[in-house]
């Protein structure tokens, strides 16, 4: 067996296989949500002839849901909100909680200590009760959405940013390009962040699972996503009515979210893994 | 007489990362004969450690023992079974790691710990086994031979930890003691303790040991034969005496040179006296704080253009401090740094670009001081557009002269840190402070990660460098015999302060101060029956605390006058030699207590 076979063999071994499997789940949802106009058979609003909480048929392979709509086309679009809102705060949490958690480490005691001690009240706060309180206050929007969601994971991002950044920022290489004289954001962006981003992404995809559920519960509760637009934590309140009768309508949407967040799961696992060999 | 030890034809292999199997000891072969010791030396990759733990029938993991024999007192250590293996272990053969502090359990009682295999066993009951832990640790000259034991290991020194791994191993009094580099991690004082202990031990008990080292001096102390290993294979074997004075394979001898006290690098002229290049005044530096733990105190220091400071101590001394405080990563509390007469700031974010370039730094760790998602290259075109602004044509050249320079191939600029040696990470860390022409190199031990021979090659390559660059540099080891064979003068560092500061020659011909007078006779010599011919010390150790204005060396000082220098603060004195030296006793005194030759550079070895 020469050393190529061997390689490919590896690749595809038995071990490495849920990560492939994840990493096809994340990208099937991810052009999903970006082709939703393309490949959905139905405008997600429009009505069928099949009648409501109808069965799986050639028309409708999802069934329809409690007003009669097609079930697969609106679980095309809810996927739509669900990926893009939770993609989005992700980003933003864990942008702003890396930034953030570098700094800590590089600036010196009073930054770090402000900024440590402000992470650990809010990290204290209960992200779903928070939500509720918000929304209430100021109603639901997708604005606000983001930015909820965002608010409640940047803390966790922080202190897994900053606990990285402080071993890379005790090594040597960092104490030779401060005393070369380099700025902060050299430091910062060249020396330290490249040998810590593949924890960050680690960190990142285990919050955009959070995020999704979040969304999802928020949703769920009839405070995320609002009608006549849906995402799937609110496509599964809509037909919850439907569970009695095992209503395609309400399996579709549950389905569709357990396969997003496993898949990102078992994707994260195996970039871990992929580190842990190196 | 038959070998105790027998050891033929063994061949380790260990599984890579591709899976494949690949040998890393090939065929080694030796044998040791009851009450002889065998020192197995190399440098690290050399199968040594390996070879040893096959002796008490272990492999590390990913390894296995592929085919040989390894028979210790008869037995075969690889046809036993799991049952019999405790017992073999225990009292046939018994291992003494490198690492006292990360063998013993932080949370239990010494003597709980040194009993504790014996007494598993069923060999002694819980009083008999502590009774004879008690005249071991006298026997291993450990302070307080009844008490010791009831401390944590935290409560005793990293040599007092290594003496009592050592009792550990000898509760049941194996037939084979396997030491693995058991006094590498030791400062070189607290080594001679160690070393004078286990030779003690081993002569009175006849007992026969494997001894693991990279040491070559260390090891004509302690062995009677010495197999040379490299690369898994045995280079060159036979009695200590034979290997030393007539050493047969090219390999062993280029050990034999590399050895610090034996080792000459070409000698650069001291520059004429000039301007110094770098200055300090009453440095102060603490650890958390100006109130903090302090680290380096009242330090002054003078450096003129292309000369060598050496600075030596213990680990703890300050000296890797003082080279932060230098370079203004940990800004000095108190005192001044000049660069060519110029005050500079003391933090590294207030001096001025131009002042940063002048003094770059060398860290001990190459490992750590490349950033290691940066290839080489980058690493080195950094500090050329940082510096000089050059554009990208002209760092390429730049960068492939630097690696020219320190005796690297051109390709490297491609690689990664990771995947280079650490002789290849330490020239690369040298050729990228190399790349801001500075005046002034401070090199904290760089060449202590090394293996003996590496390190060499990287000691030559800077007093080249000195040469031909004419830069300045303060030399930081903890090795008296490396700081001795390049620097012009010397500064000698006890707890933070200069305990002796002055020329090389003041220091060779004496008096100095009882530190540098411990420090020079502990460096292991090259020759068989160095140690035995050390002079005991005058005194024991103090227990007394010591005053904390006054002398830190108090306790182990064996010229320490009582009432005088552990109350209050030491003067400094200057000698005739020129040397400043912290003592309170008078030139003349420390010229007859050491015993100096009025004038003549004698051996620091006095004998009895």
């Amino acid at each position: 067996m020469n050393s190529t076979a061997l390689r490919t063999g590896r690749r595809w071994s038995f071990r490495t296989l849920p990560g492939w499997l994840g990493l096809a789940v994340v990208v099937f949802w991810m052009v999903v949500s970006v082709a939703a106009p393309l490949i959905a058979p139905h405008p997600p609003g429009a009505m069928l002839r099949e009648g409501m909480m109808a069965p799986a048929s050639a028309a409708a392979p999802f069934g329809t849901d409690f007003l009669g709509r097609d079930m697969l086309s609106r679980v095309i679009y809810g996927a739509r909100y669900t990926v893009g809102l939770s993609l989005l705060a992700t980003v933003l949490a864990c942008s702003l909680g890396c930034v953030l958690g570098i700094l800590a480490a590089v600036q010196g005691r009073v930054v770090d200590t402000a900024l440590s001690r402000t992470a650990d009240a809010l990290i204290s706060i209960p992200h779903l009760m928070f939500a509720l309180v918000i929304v209430a206050a100021l109603g639901s929007s997708f604005t606000v959405l983001v930015g909820l969601i965002a608010f409640s994971y940047v803390s966790g991002s922080f202190r897994i940013a900053r606990s990285l950044a402080v071993n890379i920022n005790a090594m040597d290489f960092v104490a030779v390009a401060r005393a070369r004289g380099e700025g902060t954001a050299y430091i910062v962006l060249q020396e330290i962040l490249p040998n810590m981003i593949l924890p960050v992404l680690t960190d990142f995809g285990l919050r955009f699972v959070f995020a999704v559920l979040l969304l999802s519960s928020l949703s769920f509760l009839g405070l995320g996503v609002q009608p006549p637009n849906a995402d799937l934590g609110a496509l599964v309140r809509e037909n919850i009515d439907g569970i009695y009768d095992a209503a395609p309508a309400v399996i579709a949407p549950a389905v569709a979210i357990a396969t997003l967040t496993i898949a990102v799961n078992l994707m994260i696992d195996w970039i871990g893994t992929r580190r842990a060999r190196r | 007489m038959s070998a105790l030890v027998e050891v033929q034809g063994l061949c380790i292999a260990a599984r890579g990362a591709d899976g494949a199997e690949k040998d890393i000891v090939h065929g080694v072969s030796f044998s040791a004969a009851r009450g002889e010791v065998v020192a197995l030396i190399g440098e690290s990759g050399s199968g040594k450690t390996t070879t040893a733990l096959a002796l008490l029938g272990y492999a590390r993991a990913g390894c296995r023992i592929r085919d040989g024999v390894v028979r210790v007192g008869g037995v075969d250590a690889r046809t036993l079974t799991a049952a019999a293996m405790p017992d073999f272990r225990g009292r046939r053969v018994s291992y003494i790691a490198q690492s006292a502090a990360a063998s013993f359990n932080p949370a239990q009682r010494l003597i709980d710990q040194v009993i504790e295999g014996c007494v598993i066993r069923g060999q002694l009951d819980r009083a008999a086994a502590r009774a004879k832990a008690v005249a071991l640790f006298a026997a291993l000259a450990l302070p307080d031979p009844a008490g010791i034991g009831q401390r944590y290991p935290h409560q005793v020194s990293g040599g007092q930890l290594q003496r009592l791994m050592a009792a550990m191993a000898l509760m049941t009094d194996p037939e084979l003691v396997v030491l693995d580099e058991p006094t590498t991690a030791l400062d070189v004082t607290t080594q001679v303790e160690v070393l004078r202990a286990f030779r003690q031990v081993v002569r009175d008990r006849g007992a026969t040991a494997v001894y693991v080292s990279h040491d070559l001096a260390v090891v004509a102390q302690m062995a009677d034969q010495i197999v040379v290993l490299r690369g898994g294979r045995v280079q060159e074997s036979g009695p200590t005496a034979r290997i030393l004075t007539a050493p047969q394979n090219d390999y062993t001898r280029s050990l034999l040179d590399a050895v610090p006290s034996a080792h000459t690098v070409p000698t650069v002229a001291a520059p004429a006296a000039a301007a110094p290049i770098l200055e300090a005044e009453g440095l102060y530096a603490s650890y958390g704080g100006p109130h903090g733990v302090p680290a380096v105190s009242d330090i002054r220091l003078r450096l003129l253009p292309g000369a060598v400071l050496g600075v030596i101590g213990e680990s703890g001394s300050g000296k890797s401090t003082l080279a932060r405080v230098l370079t203004g990563l940990l800004p000095a509390h108190a005192g001044s740094v000049r660069l060519a007469g110029t005050a500079m700031a003391p933090a590294a974010a207030q001096r001025t670009p131009e002042q940063l370039r002048q003094i770059q730094i060398v860290f001990q760790m190459a490992d750590t001081a490349l950033n290691p998602a940066h290839s080489i290259g980058r690493i080195l075109a950094r500090p050329l557009a940082f510096y000089r602004g050059l554009g990208r044509g002209q760092q390429q050249r730049r960068v492939l002269e630097l690696l020219d320079m320190v005796r690297l191939p051109a390709e490297v600029a491609k690689r990664l840190p990771g995947d280079l040696s650490g002789g290849q990470k330490q020239r690369v860390n040298l050729a990228r402070a190399l790349a801001a022409e500075p005046s002034v190199l401070i090199c904290d031990e760089v060449t202590s990660a090394l293996d003996t021979v590496v390190g060499a090659a990287v000691l030559d390559l800077l007093a080249e460098l000195r040469r031909a660059l004419g830069v300045a540099m303060v030399f930081i080891s903890h090795d008296l015999a490396t700081v001795r064979s390049i620097a012009d003068d010397v500064m000698i560092m006890y707890a933070g302060r200069a305990v002796q500061a002055g020329s090389r020659e003041a220091l060779a011909r004496g008096p100095v101060h009882p530190y540098a007078e411990l420090l020079a006779a502990s460096v292991p010599e090259l020759r068989q029956g160095w140690l035995d011919g050390l002079r005991p010390p005058r005194m024991q150790e103090a227990e007394r605390p010591v005053a904390k204005a006054a002398c830190a060396f108090f306790p182990r000082c064996d010229l320490r006058v009582e009432g005088l220098c552990d109350v209050a603060p030491t003067p400094e004195q200057t000698l005739s030699t020129g040397a400043v030296i912290r003592c309170v006793r008078p030139e003349a005194e420390l010229l007859q207590l050491q015993g100096w030759a009025a004038g003549a550079p004698v051996k620091q070895t006095a004998p009895n």
